[in-house]
């Protein structure tokens, strides 16, 4: 069963073709990785999928309901959620605040106390939830987003480079975190440059170059793909 | 009933500096004297004081929509003179009799939240923000300003009530409590003050609760970051101009306030000077704490009539300077600077004691 489908969708800049008739199917219960150089359309793809950015024509639709002319608010009433690429945590609050902002629409009292509790400890920020979000590590932060996205339980959850600025472990231990989420019944598209990620979590890769979808396949053979290598893998795997 | 309770428990909270039984003994204590006060001053000094407190609920204003929302309204001053004025074309027409001042009182500051409620819409629902939002709000103050300066003429009239032009309204009759055999009259001295002080201490308690609520929650997280907030589900338009109303209702309880303390109203309430004073007053205190936007507020209003008295064109030049010196020195205020300051000694002492 697909999930998220967009048909055709295009966004202009002005002049400029960021995405140009874009398809592209997810399946419900995918890991799915977005890939392509910089420029190629990634965030903005995302942001027309969130309604931050209106296409110019194309339809979206989730869970089979056309969603395209909906609020970004009403939508993540649908069951989407997002991580954005620059940590989006609510810097002068404290991590627990955060936490509590993300659960409260869902939760109330006890439970609300339970469940901000549960995700501090899947999260590892339990000795932080004291401390305002603007001091932790980087890493920490997009954890924290992580987690308040997560926390709303969505059916469908959008990373925008997860493991930006992160170290090689603290990358594997996102994966995980991914897999785990994704063993719970979560699907999830993740824009992501780091190749030893794509490679953990992604059941399918997507490779979008100059706003088209340039290739679509498992890790491998997006891997093996000479024509990918040299949009786009070529530095790393020459 | 635990419902009920659980309204009380948030009193305290992470919005708002001040928590446990030292800082509610102090509250206590302050409250207490302010009720004794009147008995031992004179009937000037307290008209002053209410004075003062009028202007309390305009700082609250900004307060909650600068300080906790994070969207810096220059125009506060607009819902302050609708508020007035309305109370005065109201009391003029209709009277004093069967507490219909007190009536009026309600019915202006609804205007002043109707308003609020037409602009905010298209404010917010437009997605203006940050400088735009200041720009707009000051151009509708400074547009209500001009608009009432000109109406001097006799054609200038809403029923019986003159609008006076640059002079002004006045004249409107005091607030009065229908009471058996003699009316309570609400002059500005101790009938006022009590009457002032009792709003201002709901207010204070009932803003505390409301921003640490669940709602005050989302008006933090859409200052700290307002593309988050709506991704976690929230139509943040709607928050925005909940508050907003809610501070035009404040803003405008002081304008009625301010017009039944004096008597009168001018359009140069709704002017550059008085739209510019509450951000001094809020930024010098706090804006992002209740507690320190009313001592804040209070101590530069006091200063501010002290330098009036000694030097009078120096005072504003003085605020200006004071305006500055807390971007450089506080950022954040230098009454919640001092506060938290205070906040970590207790808490250092608390630990040693422990």
């Amino acid at each position: 069963m697909s999930l998220l489908e967009l048909r055709q969708l295009n966004k202009h800049f002005g002049g400029l073709h960021v995405t140009n008739s874009v398809d592209l199917t997810l399946q419900a219960g995918e890991i799915h990785c977005l890939i392509g150089p910089n420029g190629a359309g990634k965030s903005t793809l995302f942001r027309l999928i969130l309604g931050e950015h209106h296409p110019g024509s194309g339809d979206i639709l989730f869970a089979g309901e056309n969603i395209t002319a909906l609020k970004s608010f009403a939508r993540i009433h649908r069951g989407l959620s997002v991580k954005f690429q620059v940590p989006g945590v609510f810097k002068g609050l404290s991590v627990r605040q955060n936490l509590e902002i993300a659960l409260q629409s869902r939760h109330r009292g006890a439970e609300l106390e339970a469940e901000i509790g549960r995700l501090l400890t899947f999260l590892g920020l339990q000795s932080e939830q004291a401390q305002i979000a603007g001091n932790l590590s980087h890493g920490q932060k997009q954890w924290l987003e992580i987690g308040m996205a997560v926390s709303l339980k969505p059916r469908l959850l959008l990373l925008d480079e997860p493991t930006a600025g992160m170290s090689p472990e603290e990358t594997h231990m996102t994966g995980e975190m991914v897999q785990r989420l994704n063993a719970d019944g979560m699907t999830v598209l993740a824009i992501e440059h780091d190749m030893a990620f794509v490679r953990q979590v992604a059941h399918r890769v997507t490779v979008l170059h100059l706003g088209q979808v340039f290739a679509q396949g498992s890790i491998d053979e997006i891997v093996a793909d000479e024509r990918v290598a040299a949009i786009y893998l070529g530095q790393a795997h020459a | 009933m635990t419902g009920f309770l659980a309204i009380f428990r948030r009193l305290e909270g992470p919005q708002t500096v001040g928590r446990g039984p030292a800082f509610w003994g102090l509250f206590a204590l302050v409250l207490a004297a302010a009720l004794a006060y009147p008995l031992f001053s004179d009937g000037y000094t307290v008209g002053n004081t209410v004075y003062f407190f009028v202007w309390v609920f305009i700082a609250l204003s900004l307060c909650l929509i600068w300080g906790y929302g994070g969207s810096l309204s220059f125009g506060q001053t607009a819902f302050f003179g609708i508020a007035g004025y309305g109370y005065g074309v109201l009391t003029i027409n209709f009277g004093s009799a069967y507490g219909f001042t007190l009536l009026a009182l309600v019915i202006a500051v609804a205007i002043a939240a109707l308003f609020a409620v037409l602009l905010g819409y298209f404010m917010f629902f437009g997605r203006i923000a940050g400088v735009f939002l200041g720009i707009v709000t000051l151009a509708v103050t400074l547009m209500l300003e001009r608009f009432m300066a000109q109406t001097a003429g006799p054609e200038w009239h809403i029923g019986s009530a003159r609008l006076n032009g640059f002079n002004g309204m006045s004249a409107m009759p005091p607030l009065t409590i229908p009471w058996p055999g003699e009316p309570i009259v609400l002059f500005a001295d101790i009938g006022l003050y009590y009457l002032v002080l009792g709003l201002l201490v709901f207010v204070y308690l009932a803003l505390r609760i409301l921003m640490n609520s669940s709602f005050g929650n989302v008006i933090v997280a859409i200052r700290e970051n307002p593309e988050r907030a709506e991704m976690l589900g929230y139509d943040i338009r709607k928050y925005q101009l909940i508050t907003f109303v809610i501070g035009a209702a404040l803003a405008g309880l002081s304008g009625v306030l301010y017009t039944v303390w004096g008597q009168y109203i001018t359009p140069s309430s709704m002017g550059m000077t008085a739209a510019a004073l509450p951000l001094i007053w809020v930024a010098v205190g706090g804006r992002s704490d209740l507690t320190s936007t009313v001592i804040g507020t209070l101590v530069v209003l006091a200063a501010f009539q002290a330098l009036t008295i000694y030097g009078s064109q120096y005072a504003l030049v003085f605020m200006g300077v004071l305006l500055v010196l807390t971007v450089l020195i506080a950022p954040n205020g230098l009454v919640l600077g001092v506060m938290n300051w205070l906040g970590r000694i207790a808490a250092r002492f608390t630990q040693r004691a422990g």
